[in-house]
């Protein structure tokens, strides 16, 4: 979409991404989606009296390793209070970094080579979920609210980028590639559907050049596509408002899906003092440099190196090419690339085999070691498999494992060795030798011819390629 | 009546049982409670379970700990598993907690048996333990007055002889304050000696557990078993616990002990002249004692009172009628969470959040609670200038000795004076005790307190040791 | 340090710590904690711009737990807590607006 001549939108967005951590931030609970209501409880996460918070170890190497994927500068930090009362908050108050966050003063470069600042990248407690009942399920109109504290006290780290995007287009690029970033860092799953990341975005329009606009933020987001669509509808909404002579105020909106617009939730006001201060039931966190080296050196290469690592073993690679890239990226597989390669196979095809036949059965390639795949495509580039055979098995291995050889055998395939395919050509010019000559003679036409009468002999198993290169042979 | 040393010697001799001790202390619960108001809640059944387990295990030949059968008392602020707690709030309406505070695990693990829930002001907040809910506690040797606050109910528990031993908490002066009024030893340990976990918090950053007791010996003996590194408290010191009984007659010979001018300037003329008459016993007992001033002591009740009920504000804010305790109907949540604040919170304990929710919101917090937490920086660095030159500080505990009740009830301001000179140690962090010296009007006790630098408990009851056998009681 | 406490402070204060108060209660804590402040006001005698604020009295630095899950609390014991509890979870009246 594009704004109307003469206007520029401008977009921060704050990120919520919950931690991969067995436990909570601050208690031992079970930092788990899914269970039973108000089973992963216990007196520091439902926040009973007299109950006290102990930082969680793995959250704040978690945390450490998305900031430095962000290329942030890590800093020694503070937990503060943010107070306000609200029943999903068992505390009544959140544990949260504010003036000195551990990440602050980094950057992420999106593959289209713009680059957005980040703010900061802090750590903070998840709150629990409540269920209103009555009405439409939806908060408005509820009689009563069922709350469930499972969620309440999750890690999450939140990461604010600068006011530095200008398209929604470019938002949703920023959301997913932080989410491949976060999912590389192993610090999160980037289930979006699960509400593992969440965004808020906070949107302003203005003339190009001109100050800021006054912003909105529109909050809890959970797509990438209702981020894109939610950005774009608040963008064109505040420009007709001030084309019609209106004003933005400075509130919080809410995101409909289903009418495909944005909604007043609350108008910033007085209530809005959360009256911050450092918790005293936590201490300083400073990670030292051992402490930060650890965290680095363990630290896996990010989606963009590891795209160009791929991109590289490409020769001139088209549009669809870098689109297959990008889904063997998102998908971590880039390990069955790296291995045909250096096996001396063709990385193009491993590519589109990947991007194709394992991306369909991602939730398997746990059966499928690199070495099987290796051993798959040579097959198919030695002809010993047609490219349909060579899905065939790609499948089946990926289904129930056990070495592709073996089930090409099993499957007849191995008829098609180099050695059988010899021998059938070989019947097949003796058998027609006025079709051999007029080929032996230049009307390459007559290729078809033979390789009609092989697929005849083998019941179409065998590859056209594999069969002009023994004709080509003989000639 | 018994020291808890002398029933822990005797119960795992087998010259007692702790079943016996049990019923001699249920005997004097049950003869003066009703008059003294000292136990919301008196755990017959769990504690005569826990004395018969003693005296089972003592049979068999077991060593059931340093504290084997003493009955103690517990501040109503402690959380103990399925025993009602309160913190003398009706917010807290019939609560149980399903889990123990470390330090009542210490206690239950070192042979003690645990009595009962001692009143206190409402969250601990006051001085005299008449902001409870449950009415006032009456001080056992003039029940025309009060035994002081908030841990008026566990000063009153041994002033009484219902029990040898009790736990306070301390976040002004509520150990030491109602030690000195109710004839008592009381300590404030270290911040982090002794963990908060299960200590329902007033001020967090200012909150420390510690015990009373009728001897120096027996505070040391169970602050020995309280303290030392806990991991579900993340301001507990890491190291384990110090070794204190077996420094307790290491007397003063030697140590420099400075005589604070702010710690008893003001106060009535007796309580001067039983500080004084401790210095000369220090003196007579080895001791360099130097008269010191430390002017920004001045400034540590205003800090105080920004920096604690700032804290206080957050930390009560979860008593919003969801999770647990009381709940008063309304039509939505909000009106819920009000009406159930509004009914279950004490004068007092409103005033105090009013006064940090202002101290914290915007506009506001540099000019109040920002301004306090540097007055906090300049009493620890006065504090540890001080310690560079003496090894231990002495002044008085309280400005009187025990008043009548209601005489300051007026006016928060008259109250809150009574803390003036035990606030500074807590807005340190450093240790304090309280112990008996002399007599002030109507031969009421006075205290005297003696503070040092972090970690300095040893040191601190050597000293009131020596005063101790200076005041008589050999 | 700012002008007097105003009623209208401790009326934002109270909406703020959800306490409701009467109008007698309003003039009663204006004027006690307008005295609580006055008194406060003893921190200007003293310079404090190049001073740093102390937070808390105790020094130690990166207290951390490993990462291990310990049991739970039981279900049935929390919710047997609850002023109300419907369907395994913690019920309250309807809720205004959401949450910040
Ligand atoms: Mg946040
Ligand atoms: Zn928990």
């Amino acid at each position: 979409m594009t704004l109307p001549d003469g206007w520029e939108m401008v977009v921060g967005l704050e990120v919520h991404t919950e931690l991969l951590t067995r436990s909570k931030l601050f208690c031992g609970c079970a930092n788990h989606f899914g269970s039973e209501p108000n089973t992963n409880i216990c007196p520091v996460c439902l926040g009973l009296p007299g109950s006290l918070p102990v930082l969680n170890r793995e959250a704040v190497d978690f945390a450490m390793r998305i900031g430095m994927a962000l290329h942030c500068t890590i800093a020694p930090s503070t937990f503060h209070r943010k107070n306000y009362f609200y029943p999903d908050q068992s505390k009544d108050y959140q544990i949260s970094q504010y003036d000195l966050p551990i990440n602050s003063g980094g950057y992420l470069d999106l593959p289209d080579a713009s680059r957005v600042a980040i703010e900061r990248a802090h750590m903070e407690e998840d709150t629990g979920k409540s269920t209103h009942l009555g009405g439409s399920g939806r908060l408005a109109g509820a009689d009563s609210s069922l709350v469930d504290y499972n969620r309440c006290g999750v890690p999450l780290v939140e990461i604010v980028s600068g006011p530095d995007i200008r398209s929604s287009a470019q938002a949703r690029l920023y959301a997913a590639e932080l989410r491949g970033i976060l999912i590389a860092t192993g610090a999160s799953d980037g289930r979006l559907e699960e509400g593992s990341m969440r965004f808020d975005a906070n949107v302003s329009v203005r003339r190009p050049g001109a100050p800021f606009g006054t912003r909105c933020e529109i909050k809890n987001l959970n797509s990438l596509r209702s981020l894109q669509r939610a950005i774009d509808y608040e963008a064109l909404r505040q420009i007709e408002l001030i084309d019609g002579g209106g004003v933005v105020r400075q509130e919080t909106r809410h995101w409909d899906e289903n009418r495909g617009e944005t909604s007043t939730l609350r108008v910033k006001e007085d209530a809005d003092d959360y009256r911050y201060f450092r918790d005293p039931d936590l201490v300083d966190l400073a990670p030292d440099q051992a402490w930060q080296d650890r965290v680095r050196a363990a630290l896996a290469p990010m989606p963009a190196a590891r795209r160009a690592a791929v991109v590289a073993l490409l020769a001139a690679p088209s549009e669809a090419q870098l689109d297959a890239v990008e889904v063997v990226i998102d998908l971590g597989l880039e390990r069955y690339v790296h291995g045909v390669a250096a096996a001396g196979g063709d990385a193009a095809l491993a590519v589109a085999r990947v991007a194709n036949e394992l991306a369909a059965d991602v939730d398997h390639v746990a059966n499928l070691p690199v070495d099987a795949f290796v051993s798959t495509l040579a097959m198919e580039q030695r002809g010993e498999l047609s490219a349909t055979q060579a899905k065939t098995v790609l499948g089946e291995v990926l289904r129930h494992g056990g070495d592709p050889r073996a089930i090409a055998a099993a499957r007849g395939f191995e008829q098609l060795s180099s050695d059988t395919l010899g021998a059938t050509v070989a019947t097949l010019i003796a058998s027609n030798p006025d079709e051999w000559s007029r080929y032996r003679d230049g009307d390459d036409k007559l290729a078809q011819f033979f390789i009609g009468q092989v697929m005849k002999l083998t019941r179409g198993q065998a590859n056209g390629k594999a069969v002009i290169a023994e004709l080509q042979a003989r000639r | 009546m018994k020291s808890a040393t002398q029933i822990a010697a005797d119960v795992r001799s087998g010259t007692s049982s702790a079943t016996a001790e049990l019923e001699r202390t249920l005997t004097v619960i049950e003869q003066r409670n009703a008059e003294l108001n000292v136990f919301l809640y008196v755990d017959v059944e769990g504690a005569r379970a826990a004395a018969a387990q003693i005296d089972a295990r003592v049979a068999r030949g077991e060593d059931v700990g340093p504290l084997a059968g003493v009955p103690i008392a517990l501040k109503d602020n402690l959380c103990q598993v399925g025993v009602p707690t309160t913190c003398s709030s009706k917010i807290l309406d019939g609560w149980r907690p399903p889990y123990n505070a470390t330090v009542i695990e210490r206690l239950l693990d070192a042979g003690a048996v645990a009595v009962g829930k001692t009143n206190l002001d409402e969250f601990a907040m006051g001085s005299s333990t008449e902001n409870s809910a449950f009415g006032p506690t009456r001080n056992p040797l003039d029940p025309s007055r009060v035994p002081g606050g908030s841990s008026g109910g566990s000063a009153a528990a041994v002033a009484a002889d219902m029990t040898a031993v009790s736990l306070g908490s301390d976040t002004g002066g509520s150990i030491r304050q109602p030690a000195a009024l109710c004839g008592l030893v009381g300590v404030k340990p270290t911040y982090g000696l002794v963990s908060r976990y299960g200590l329902i918090a007033f001020a967090s950053s200012l909150d420390q557990i510690g015990p009373f007791a009728k001897t120096v010996a027996d505070a040391a003996l169970v602050l020995e078993v309280l303290a030392g590194h806990d991991a579900r408290d993340s301001t507990s010191l890491p190291e384990p616990a110090p070794r204190l009984v077996a420094h307790v007659n290491d007397g003063v010979a030697g140590r420099r002990i400075g005589l604070v001018r702010e710690l008893f300037d003001g106060a009535d003329e007796s309580v001067v002249a039983s500080v004084r008459a401790a210095a000369d016993a220090l003196r007579a007992a080895g001791a360099e004692v130097v008269e010191v001033s430390i002017p920004e002591l001045a400034l540590t009740l205003s800090a105080y009172y920004l920096i604690a009920p700032a804290e206080a504000s957050s930390n009560l804010a979860r008593f919003d009628g969801v999770r647990y305790g009381l709940r008063v109907s309304a039509e939505d949540v909000t009106a819920m969470m009000e009406a159930t604040r509004t009914a279950g919170f004490g004068a007092e304990v409103k005033r105090r959040i009013m006064l940090g929710t202002y101290a914290l919101s915007a506009g506001y917090y540099d000019a109040y609670y920002g301004q306090a937490l540097k007055v906090r920086t300049l009493t620890i660095d006065a504090f540890a200038r001080a310690y560079q030159r003496v090894d231990l500080l002495l002044g008085a505990t309280t400005p009187s000795v025990a008043f009548a009740l209601g005489a300051k009830t007026a006016d928060p301001m008259t109250m809150y004076l009574n803390d003036v000179f035990t606030i500074p140690t807590n807005l340190a962090g450093d240790p304090a005790l309280s112990v008996p010296f002399g007599t002030g009007e109507a031969g009421l006790p006075v205290g005297v307190q003696l503070l040092g630098p972090g970690r300095s408990e040893a040191r601190l009851f050597a000293a009131a040791r020596v005063l101790e056998i200076a005041d008589g009681r050999p | 340090m700012s002008d007097a406490l105003s009623r209208d402070d401790v009326a934002k204060v109270a909406r703020l710590a959800r306490l409701v108060l009467s109008e007698d209660e309003l003039d009663l804590y204006t004027e006690q904690l307008g005295q609580i402040l006055e008194h406060a006001r003893d921190m200007n005698s003293l310079d404090l711009t190049d001073v740093l604020p102390t937070a808390h009295p105790f020094g130690v630095t990166n207290v951390v737990r490993e990462d291990v899950v310990t049991p739970s609390l039981d279900r049935e014991v929390v919710l047997a807590m609850a002023p109300h509890a419907v369907d395994h979870r913690f019920a309250v009246p309807r809720i205004l607006g959401e949450a910040p």
